[in-house]
């Protein structure tokens, strides 16, 4: 059995005798007799870590890596450079405590603050967060900070990933806001939709962008027409597209939300990831989470501490404006090493490569009959058609290790490439799949 | 100094191959115009600059970490170990199930283990931490009272010495909050609850053994009356590492549960995350919980709920914390499961023990697995806060306890030694205090200038939040 327990059995035994008791049992004379387990707990015995290992290493060969993968549809297997991994494996960072104590955590404190300003950078928004739990809780988040007495509907758009949708159902079922979904309209949000259904009432308008299947919305034109009915705009977006599509604020948002797994972190089944959320100075203190701010001590020595605390749960309880406490720290550490390595040209460049490759595969797919089912202009995922049944054809390539695109339905494909996809490898999917009927 | 500052134009880190495909950028309307402005650095610099501020930072394994309330227990490496493994990094949430056999197999084992360890049904992983699970098990219990079309259930009764997150997480689920004021011995007050329990309580919120380290003796009694009243009762899984493997909270009456899976099962806090807020129900529950959850031997696959809340967020939840705590499950097993918790309880007794013929304790009893402190006389008596006495320890080789928590305990410090630090290190804690209480008596204003060690003093935090500088700003 294995047990991380420094004391021996003869040790605890003398600091019970030690402190007046004669048994373990005593020390749980509080719990009614008739709670108290009797007998042993229905788990194995525990191992040695030997064992574990090899046990925990077969359970991980039971899953297939895909060398290759054109698949994203929300989670997107990019290069992350190995000062990422080296830093985050730091136990200083790795086992340390939210920072409470600041003048102990200035490492800590310091990370969050600069991963704040990399965020408020790349999204073009005036403040930053301390980051969410991933970009479809952000995105909740964000719809309920923008509430008013008497605006609760929110506007949100069938294009956006449909966990995102499905998240932001949940949190407005909770906290009494209505959503209504806009639908989609070739490839699209539709435009002339929300101009019919935006009202007084409208709290938000939330536009995913690239949208789901890839597209570049009309995000300026939305923008427009929700800041004109008096409503707020969050735009939830592909961190690694703000290399070179417009951010945010350029498209007059309010608020920008998304995932940053893209930005240094490894796929993993679908986790940690991490949600950042920025928005205009006005809306700072609706933002939800931790917040790191700059501050001095009484020698003029400049430091870092969690402001703004008044927002949140442990001061406001009840009429908090939400409730996190715990968030994705570490993931954030990681996007911010992740960021300082690429820097502002390698974002464009990471940006510009995911961008190029979706195009060539485009192009080389709708040669063999896979055919671009929007003519919209797309960033790094697109959508297909074919006389091919998706299975057959993703099947094909599951064979020779690509993980190929996310089936939508029997006929459409879903597909994404990143910098880490070469052209041979697109051609050697282009050419399995040229062989499926 | 800020990475920001470091930066020189022209450097970098050479980490992608020249495009290969011709290159395609977005139209006009689409292009970045907006200049960015992230650093531009070699490695060697990125690498320094974050081992400096790895220095200014305070892990479990710099030393002991007593914070109350949130189990800061050594993270085992091999933990760690087993979430980088390739087979669990590089799968991608939406490949095919035949291909995620291993993940599906980590997800099923977990929800097993700790159904039994909790004495629950079913259990999702999904939501990524405490509050997301308290949000989670609220929502389960609202779709419970709607399903049976019983809607006058509007309230949710949570004790005035519950964590914060508790009454903001009633307030997100659509609940207004019922606070019942503790009695004299730190527990929920029977006749109080009796007051308000009726037709319009949707449920009540518990910590057992609760914020100030007691288990609550009537326990039985306490779930039946909200039992009686139609409502559901609520574990909040905070302390759960006081109970492990020797009381189950689905013994005591609770239908619904979350675990902080980085607090009880070892995984570590990461400055504040990523946690994992697995939520575990009883069977009455089970049709409404979120996500998908796994079925099958052989041949494992998701199955949604039927009446499913829907989704807490993407996929999931953090799978590989999830590995994490079924490794550290996996090394304890049935015997070092309720092994850890009994010494969680032993040491925080002998803490208070050694420490309560000074310190005042705010309730002289048996304690569970922390101990509140009331440094209310002393700060009466010298001047020195709980504050002070915190800011002290740090200059001792000391993580503080947690300050000012619950807020039923005027100057409170409540500490949390856990079951994996030795007798040496709690016997050299307990003098360190003890030397600070001295030290109060004879040099009040020293304790107020602490600490001293670190980079920075005491901070300005209220100039901070009045006049908020949130990022670096470029000239």
């Amino acid at each position: 059995m294995g047990k991380y327990i420094p004391n021996t059995d003869a040790e605890q035994k003398a600091m019970l005798t030690e402190i007046g008791f004669s048994s373990f049992e005593d020390l749980f004379a509080d719990a009614p007799k008739e709670v108290m387990l009797k007998g042993e707990l229905n788990i194995p015995s525990g191992l040695s870590e030997l064992q574990v290992r090899k046990d925990m290493t077969k359970i991980a060969e039971k899953n297939v890596i895909f060398p290759t993968i054109f698949r994203g549809a929300g989670a997107y297997r990019h290069f992350i450079p190995s000062i990422v991994k080296s830093v985050i494996t730091k136990e200083n960072f790795l086992t340390s405590y939210t920072p409470y104590q600041a003048e102990t955590s200035q490492g800590v404190l310091q990370s969050i603050y600069e991963y704040q300003t990399m965020i408020a950078d790349i999204t073009g928004m005036d403040v930053s967060n301390a980051s969410i739990y991933d970009g479809a809780s952000g995105a909740a988040e964000a719809v309920a900070m923008c509430r008013e007495r008497k605006r609760k509907k929110a506007l949100v758009s069938a294009l956006a990933h449909p966990d995102t949708i499905a998240t932001i159902m949940t949190y407005c079922h909770g906290n009494g806001m209505d959503v209504e979904v806009v639908p989609a309209k070739d490839g699209l949000t539709d435009v002339e939709y929300i101009k019919k259904h935006i009202d007084q009432g409208t709290a938000c308008v939330f536009v995913q962008h690239p949208n789901y299947y890839g597209n570049l919305e009309p995000a300026r034109e939305i923008a427009d027409i929700t800041h004109e009915a008096g409503a707020r705009y969050i735009m939830s977006v592909n961190p690694i597209s703000l290399g070179i599509l417009k951010s945010p604020r350029e498209y007059g948002a309010d608020i920008a939300v998304g995932d940053g797994q893209p930005l240094g972190l490894s796929i993993a089944f679908g986790g940690p990831y991490i949600g950042f959320m920025s928005c205009t100075d006005e809306l700072v203190r609706r933002l939800p989470g931790r917040i790191v701010g700059e501050t001095h001590d009484a020698k003029g020595r400049v430091g870092y501490v969690l402001t703004l605390q008044a927002r949140e749960q442990h001061i406001r309880r009840e009429k908090a404006s939400s409730n996190v406490c715990s968030n994705q720290a570490l993931c954030a550490l990681a996007v911010g090493v992740y960021l300082s390595a690429v820097g502002k040209e390698g974002l464009k460049e990471v940006a510009t490569l995911c961008m190029s490759k979706a195009h060539y595969m485009a192009k080389e797919l709708e040669k063999i009959g896979f055919k671009p089912e929007y003519k919209t202009e797309f960033f790094h995922e697109f959508v297909t058609v074919s006389d091919v049944s998706s299975e057959k054809a993703l099947k094909a390539l599951e064979d020779n290790g690509i993980l190929g695109g996310y089936p939508l339905d029997d006929k459409r494909i879903l597909w994404c490439c990143t910098e880490v996809n070469g052209k041979c490898c697109i051609d050697k999917a282009v050419s399995i799949l040229k062989e499926v009927k | 100094m800020l990475v920001f500052e470091k930066s020189r134009p022209g450097r970098g880190c050479t980490l992608f191959p020249p495009c290969d495909v011709d290159v395609v950028t977005p139209s006009d309307k689409d292009k970045r115009e907006s200049e960015l402005h992230l650093p531009e650095l070699s490695e060697t610099e990125i690498s320094r600059h974050y081992t400096e501020l790895a220095k200014k930072s305070r892990g479990v394994n710099d030393g002991f970490y007593p914070l109350g309330s949130c189990t800061m227990k050594y993270n085992p490496k091999i933990n760690e170990d087993m979430a980088s493994l390739p087979g669990f990094t590089e799968i991608h949430p939406l490949q095919p199930e035949h291909t995620v056999q291993g993940c599906l197999e980590v997800l099923q084992t977990v929800e097993k283990y700790l159904c039994e360890i909790t004495g629950m049904d079913r259990l999702t992983v999904q939501p990524a931490a405490g509050a997301h699970g308290e949000f989670t098990g609220l929502m389960l219990i609202k779709a419970y009272h709607e399903s049976r079309n019983d809607t006058k259930r509007t309230k949710i009764i949570v004790p005035d010495s519950a964590h914060g997150t508790n009454p903001a997480s009633a307030t997100m689920a659509g609940y207004s909050v019922v606070s019942i004021p503790s009695s004299a011995d730190g527990c929920v007050d029977i006749e109080k609850l009796k007051a308000v329990a009726g037709d319009d309580i949707a449920g009540l919120m518990l910590t057992n053994p609760n914020t100030v380290g007691l288990f609550d003796k009537n326990i039985l009694e306490i779930t039946k009356i909200v039992h009686d009243c139609g409502g559901l009762n609520y574990y909040d899984g905070a302390n759960l590492n006081a109970v492990m493997g020797v009381v189950k909270p689905g013994d005591m009456g609770f239908d619904v549960i979350h675990l902080n899976i980085h607090k009880t099962f070892s995984t570590p806090h990461g400055g504040g995350g990523p946690g994992c807020g697995a939520v575990g129900c009883k069977k009455l529950l089970a049709d409404f919980m979120p996500a998908v959850l796994v079925e099958g031997d052989a041949e494992k696959k998701f199955v949604k709920p039927k009446h499913s809340i829907g989704e807490m967020k993407a996929f999931y939840g953090n799978f590989l914390v999830v590995v994490k705590a079924l490794t550290y499950i996996k090394t304890l097993g049935k015997e070092g499961i309720p092994q850890a918790c009994k010494n969680a309880v032993l040491n925080a007794n002998y803490m208070m023990d050694k420490l309560k013929d000074i310190y005042t304790m705010a309730y002289d009893q048996i304690c569970m697995h922390e101990f509140v402190m009331s440094l209310e006389d002393l700060k009466r008596k010298t001047g020195v806060s709980a504050m002070d006495i915190a800011k002290a320890l740090i200059d001792n080789g000391m993580h503080p306890p947690t300050m000012y928590f619950p807020l039923i305990v005027h100057e409170a410090l409540m500490v949390e030694p856990t079951e994996t630090e030795s007798k040496e290190t709690l016997d050299d804690a307990i003098a360190v205090f003890r030397k600070l209480y001295e030290q109060a008596q004879k040099d009040p204003e020293a304790l107020h200038m602490a600490p001293v060690t670190t980079p920075v003093g005491r901070l300005d935090e209220v100039g901070a939040a009045r006049n908020p500088v949130l990022r670096y700003k470029w000239k």
